[in-house]
């Protein structure tokens, strides 16, 4: 098939940037989006230009980096796939695509469609953690059985891969999903709960303090975010943070 | 004394670490504040190693090429991790993992090495559950196992199909913790590009931050290269985009010998190929052999019906279809190890029984598995009457339980719904068991330069175990490193901090320029990833899963012609003072071109077949494992280690010689 392409081109992150249209011929249904990239930009090579920056590395859904605002959703037009997952059978020839990089204050621009998600990394240094030593003189795994419901709802939060999309997809770009993805994984666990309230709180106010916007219930987020992280995340985080600050005062 | 001594303690296998741990000098906590630390690479090796050390209390400088350490390679494992906890009661020890990783290896590992692995491979697990990682578990609340290729027990444990991405998640929150208080200074989208050698020894690093372009000065007491493997080296593998080898060759160049490039595992089954715009490679993980039954059609006139989309898999009867691997492995059909089995794929698919339009594909089939737990269901809730329709139905939700993302991955990719008509898998390039030679204290031979994980060759021999990379990057960044390390560091505690502008500094930071400056300028017309196509093609056609001194000839001229081709003809646009990934690519591509070549070199003269490495000169020419590898323990039982020389041709060799006083050498047999 052929497209044309509308691709956010941005030298820097504080020059101005514009949408540049590129046209792509005979792009195979089989294609990843991200192999349709590589086209276009192995034909901008050939002609002397500069290629489309774009952040990814797996290029299999798991490592977070790809981060694609396709036709104005966040990894594109399906549910429940990152950029990298997205097939070029989702298009039809003749298709114009227009091609956005995360758009949130928090996570400023550095070139094309790679953007700066460090604040992340941040909330997750405010508290993401238990403490524990990595001494290996820990207690032996099995001394501490937990209920097989509770593991399974830590391990549905742990999934969240960090990509961000969520706050792409928020019209707040509000970071609930992601912190509450966290928090609700140590919640739901019985290690580490000594510092439950601390880290709750740490977290949270981490959040506010890189900019992100505040949750309105919405639900883009958890409807956009390509591994189902679920609404149900954030209002426990929300009652993690109200018994916190309710014993901390 | 030899420059490859592995410094292997004295004393029963089984006394050897705990006796030798006890011996390592210490850094007192007030000496560790003086004294530096440079990581490179933040996937399970690099990432528990920074937090450890850090908890030491040394003062640790992390790097990644990602915009987060969150997102290493190590993410993306899927299966699972290995450790000798004999939870399930099947029998399970030390004894017994080591045995297995050295006869999985195919006797071409370090005892000892293996032995120690073996022995903290229990502490991993009770460290990432205190780390609160959601292993699997059953419904008394304890931990579940399930088992994996080349193995008779169950010990491998997992979180659904993303095990790597917890046990990352695990380290990356501790490196967190010492981010958090300053312990780890952590330099994202950073690459390192040289390491930098003062009196001999590893003093620090050359790195560009690949945001501004700006190259960087970094010192330390020791270097740490946790940089992951090489397999990229055939563009198309089941390993991230960015994997490289740039760190583990950089420092080859400067001194560190490589050991046993040729050792690669081509992994039984990934999606196979559908064009020639494929990226790369997913793997469907090994996990899936569990539960899935290989095989390909018994009659050409089948093959040919479904490649024409006259027949489905589906409509083939029981007898029409050649479980090959059962047949010829009963003892552990389709759970032989990953090089047997890929072997096994190739035989059949180049005897003309591939099952897709390239020919080169087999089926992974759920029928059997969905059936037999649909029953026991039907049984545990009481349904003696259930329907075949409801049978069906409950299999299909035992199976999604346990390998629900990795069908919803396969449906993405293929469009084709594995629940009903089975999976189609083909070999792919995976895993690299070679690897900068290191000794037991996982020093390299530059003093006081480490490589742990797969950036090194140490634990796996000639082929790795499923689940036994993670066991391994984590024992040796947890609970190897940060203890032998002490060793090299409290010689330093007087040194002081090691200055950046010395002559040695300024001429690696100058060789770096250089070479980025060529790029820039060079008025090439082809791209980086046209070069790294054909190095992949030629890697994978006469270096790939099966060789031949001809077609290793071969490769070897056409490597070398290949690189000076690259030099002459390829572009790099844009600006190095800012983000320019085709210049990140040129680099790394740069350096497979030489390590191909060392690569094809190895292979040449290893005139054996062992684990991964299958030469078609050598093997069984009769009995009951007639056409199978063999091995050839009088002249191989070596590890090759290169030592760089200025071209690839030059490199010259150093035998480490194996001694195995706790195995009795055998021919593997899995009949
Ligand atoms: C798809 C897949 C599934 C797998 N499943 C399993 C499994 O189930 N069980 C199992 O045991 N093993 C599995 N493996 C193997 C295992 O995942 C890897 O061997 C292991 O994770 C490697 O870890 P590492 O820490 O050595 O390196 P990596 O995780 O590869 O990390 C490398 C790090 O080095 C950094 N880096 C590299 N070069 C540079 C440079 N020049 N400068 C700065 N930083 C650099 C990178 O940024 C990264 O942080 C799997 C592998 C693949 C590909
Ligand atoms: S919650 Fe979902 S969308 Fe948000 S960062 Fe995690 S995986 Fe991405
Ligand atoms: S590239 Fe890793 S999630 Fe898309």
């Amino acid at each position: 098939m052929n497209l044309t392409l509308k691709i956010w081109r941005q030298k820097g992150s504080n020059v101005k940037g514009k949408l540049v249209a590129y046209n792509v011929a005979d792009i195979s249904e089989h294609m990843s989006f991200l192999e349709m990239m590589d086209v276009l930009n192995e034909q901008l090579v050939n002609s002397g230009e500069e290629p489309v920056a774009f952040d990814h590395d797996c290029r299999e859904g798991i490592c977070g980096s790809c981060s694609m605002y396709i036709n104005g959703r966040a990894h594109g037009p399906d549910g429940g796939i990152t950029t990298c997952q997205l097939h070029m059978r989702t298009f039809k020839d003749g298709d114009t695509i227009i091609v956005e990089p995360w758009r949130a204050k928090a996570f400023p621009v550095v070139k094309d469609l790679v953007v700066d998600r460090s604040a992340f990394d941040r909330i997750q240094q405010a508290g993401g953690y238990i403490s524990v030593n990595t001494s290996g003189n820990t207690q032996d795994a099995n001394a501490i059985p937990i209920p097989k419901l509770n593991a399974d709802l830590a391990m549905d939060a742990a999934t969240c891969i960090g990509c961000g999309a969520c706050v792409a997809a928020c019209k707040n770009a509000s970071a609930s999903l992601f912190v509450a993805a966290k928090v609700s994984q140590y919640a739901l666990l019985p290690q580490g709960q000594v510092e439950a309230n601390d880290r709750v709180i740490n977290m949270v106010d981490q959040m506010d303090a890189e900019g992100f916007g505040s949750c309105t219930n919405t639900g883009a987020c958890s409807a956009e975010c390509p591994k189902d992280i679920s609404l149900e995340n954030i209002a426990r985080m929300n009652r993690e943070y109200m018994r916190a600050k309710a014993v901390t005062k | 004394m030899s420059k490859l001594d592995a410094k292997i303690p004295e004393g029963p296998l089984k006394d050897k670490w705990n006796s030798y741990k006890d011996k390592i000098d210490l850094v007192n906590p007030a000496n560790k504040r003086l004294i530096d630390v440079i990581v490179v690479g933040t996937g399970l090796a690099g990432g528990s190693a920074a937090a450890t050390l850090a908890e030491l209390g040394y003062n640790v400088k992390a790097f990644c090429y990602q915009d987060s350490p969150r997102r290493a390679h190590s993410i993306a494992a899927q299966g699972g991790i290995n450790a000798a906890k004999n939870y399930q009661g099947d029998g399970d020890s030390f004894y017994r993992l080591f045995y297995d990783t050295v006869k999985g290896g195919d006797y071409r590992s370090r005892e000892a090495n293996v032995y120690r692995l073996a022995e903290v491979s229990t502490n991993i697990i009770d460290q990432c559950v205190a780390q609160g990682v959601p292993f699997a578990r059953d419904y008394g609340g304890l931990l579940d196992n399930r088992s994996f290729g080349g193995v008779l027990v169950s010990r491998t444990f997992y979180a659904k199909g993303q095990t790597g991405q917890q046990l990352l998640l695990g380290a990356y929150s501790a490196m967190n913790r010492q981010i958090a208080r300053g312990k780890i200074e952590m330099h994202n989208r950073h690459e390192m590009l040289d390491v930098v050698v003062v009196d001999g020894k590893a003093r620090g690093i050359i790195a560009r931050n690949l945001v501004t372009g700006e190259i960087e000065r970094h010192s330390a007491h020791a270097v740490v290269i946790a940089s992951g493997g090489y397999g990229n080296v055939y563009f198309l593998s089941t390993n991230a985009m960015g994997s490289n080898a740039t760190a583990a060759w950089k420092i080859h160049k400067k001194g560190a010998f490589f050991a046993n490039p040729c050792y690669t595992q081509i992994h039984p089954t990934c999606i196979p190929r559908s064009g020639d715009y494929q990226s790369k490679l997913t793997l469907m993980s090994e996990s899936l052999r569990n539960d899935g039954r290989i095989w390909v059609p018994k009659n050409m006139g089948d093959v040919q019906a479904i490649r024409d989309g006259k027949k489905k898999p589906t409509d083939l009867t029981e007898e029409e279809r050649d479980y090959y691997l059962e047949r010829r492995y009963p003892a552990f059909g389709n759970l032989v190890p990953r090089d047997v089995a890929s072997r096994a794929a190739k035989e059949r698919c180049d005897a003309g029984y591939g099952v897709n339009k390239t020919g080169e594909a087999v089926y992974l089939d759920f029928k059997s598995a969905i059936q037999r737990y649909g029953k026991e269901q039907a049984k545990l809730l009481h349904m003696p009457d259930a329907s075949p329709e409801k049978i069906t139905e409950l299999g299909e939700k035992v199976v999604e339980a346990k390998y629900g993302n990795l069908f919803q991955m396969y449906e993405k990719i293929v469009d084709d719904n594995p629940y009903k008509t089975p999976m189609m898998i083909y070999p792919a390039t995976h895993y690299t068991m070679g690897g900068v030679w290191v000794d037991y204290n996982l020093m390299t031979t530059i003093p006081g330069c480490y490589a742990i994980g797969e950036a090194n060759f140490s634990d796996h021999g000639a082929n790795r175990l499923g689940a036994s990379a993670l066991m391994q990057g984590l024992a040796d960044g947890y609970f190897v490193l940060p203890y032998t390390i002490g060793d090299y560091l409290s010689h330093d505690i007087r040194t002081g901090k090691i200055p950046t502008n010395t002559p040695e500094f300024e001429q690696a930071e100058r060789e770096v320029k250089e070479k980025i400056e060529f790029f820039m300028n060079n008025k090439g017309t082809k791209s980086v990833d046209h070069f790294h196509r054909r190095l992949g093609k030629i890697m994978w056609n006469k270096v790939g899963m099966s060789r031949n001194e001809k077609g290793l000839k071969e490769a070897i001229r056409e490597i070398k012609a290949l690189r000076e081709e690259f030099y002459k003809e390829v572009s790099v646009p844009g600006s190095d003072q800012e983000m320019n990934q085709e210049l990140e690519k040129a680099g790394r591509v740069a350096d497979f071109l030489e390590l191909g070549e060392l690569f094809a070199k190895d292979a040449l003269d290893r005139n054996e077949s062992c684990g991964g490495h299958f030469r078609e000169e050598s093997v069984e020419l009769a009995g009951e494992q007639k056409g199978e590898a063999l091995r050839d323990d009088k002249n191989y039982a070596y590890v090759s280690a290169w030592e760089y020389k200025g071209e690839p041709s030059e490199a010259v060799l150093h035998k480490e010689e194996l001694k195995y006083e706790n195995i009795e050498l055998k021919q593997r047999s899995y009949k």
